[in-house]
């Protein structure tokens, strides 16, 4: 059960953003400027990548269920993909520049002091920019807050998998500012 | 020197970040506002102790001392404040409420799994309210995020407490984003 009082037709972080509106638009701004807007040399699917893998190492279900399952269609259906970054990302089928950045993404998640200039060095032989490596420390740092959010008031988080994959073609469709639909708890797994 | 090639070295910690990506800088500005200056039951002054402490144990020197110095400034203690919210504040009068909110800040900033039934019966026992808890659990999960950003960055910061009186009070007085 949720530490406070929440809307139970939604999952996750959509609770909280029903729960208090005004801190929903910044925080929600903030991931469709970070994953969804166009990006120089980042695809959608490759920045949500990120989101997935660090919501792995933070073991927040939601947020790494939601984000791979929005991965998986930014990348054009590929769940193999995601499950295999989610699982090692060194073996990945993935870019050496992407296998750099989720490396300097683990670095970040454990603590920001963590990232070595031989870390960036790497990312930029392997041809990340600056941009590239600013954008993968701040989605990093980024889901350091959304999971510890959305795991810190104990939020409603389903195991269903058919429903998070229907949640992430809706927002890999359709972006992160459209409203979200209510889920029937009964239905659900959990 | 920072990992990227800012556009202006010398803005220190998050101002050179902000000022480097403008749109991604917008919503974590709009954040801190909100979080830190909007209307709520808690007085600013208690939001940036919450926000300067997470940052300590986070061990972000530049996010510690300015919000705590902007704590100083909203509740005119004078920048003693800053060395101590690092010892736990022994010597400022707060009530038994934020300590027990600042405890869950605590368990947030290590996981957002740490926070208890317990941790929030005993915020809840001394008067606090459910907005009082959400408000609480986002300003210490937000600066494991503002704190990571900074540090992972690489970006410099003053280091005397002295450097950061006048930055804690345009971000007491004046704002986030407007100066």
């Amino acid at each position: 059960m949720p530490h406070i009082n929440l809307p139970s037709e939604f999952p996750g972080i959509r609770s909280l953003f029903m729960f208090r509106p005004e801190t929903a638009k910044p925080l929600n701004e903030l991931v469709q400027t970070m994953l969804h807007n166009p990006h120089p040399s980042l695809s959608a699917g490759e920045r949500e990548l990120i989101a997935a893998y660090v919501s792995g190492l933070n073991t927040c279900k939601y947020c790494c269920n939601i984000h791979g399952a929005i991965a998986k269609h930014q990348l054009g259906n590929d769940g193999d993909t995601v499950k295999q970054v989610l699982a090692d990302p060194e073996t990945a089928p993935i870019s050496d520049k992407m296998k750099a950045l989720l490396k300097i993404a683990a670095q970040v998640q454990s603590g920001g002091k963590n990232v070595t200039p031989a870390d960036i060095e790497l990312a930029r032989s392997e041809g990340a920019s600056d941009v590239d490596i600013h954008d993968t420390v701040l989605i990093a740092a980024a889901f350091c807050m959304y999971n510890r959010y959305v795991d810190g008031l104990a939020t409603w988080q389903p195991d269903d998998e058919a429903l998070y994959d229907k949640m992430g073609e809706q927002r890999a469709r359709e972006g992160y500012h459209t409203p979200p639909f209510k889920v029937n708890r009964e239905e659900t797994v959990s | 020197m920072a990992h990227i090639k800012l556009n202006n070295e010398e803005l220190p910690g998050i101002v050179g970040l902000l000022n480097y990506r403008p749109d991604t800088g917008k919503a974590l500005t709009d954040l801190a506002e909100v979080l830190l200056r909007g209307p709520s039951t808690l007085s600013s002054g208690e939001r940036e102790i919450i926000a300067a402490s997470v940052s300590y144990w986070n061990g972000c020197h530049f996010c510690h001392t300015s919000h705590a110095a902007a704590a100083a400034a909203h509740l005119e203690t004078g920048i003693t404040l800053i060395d101590d919210i690092k010892a736990g504040l022994p010597n400022t009068p707060v009530s038994d409420k934020l300590r027990a909110l600042l405890h869950i800040a605590h368990q947030v900033q290590r996981n957002g799994k740490n926070v208890t039934t317990e941790d929030i019966k005993w915020a809840r026992d001394l008067g606090a309210t459910d907005l009082e808890i959400h408000d609480t659990v986002l300003i210490a999960a937000a600066f494991c995020m503002y704190n990571r950003y900074v540090d992972g960055l690489g970006t410099w910061a003053p280091g005397p407490n002295e450097a950061y009186t006048e930055m804690g009070e345009r971000m007491a007085h004046v704002g986030y984003g407007k100066f």
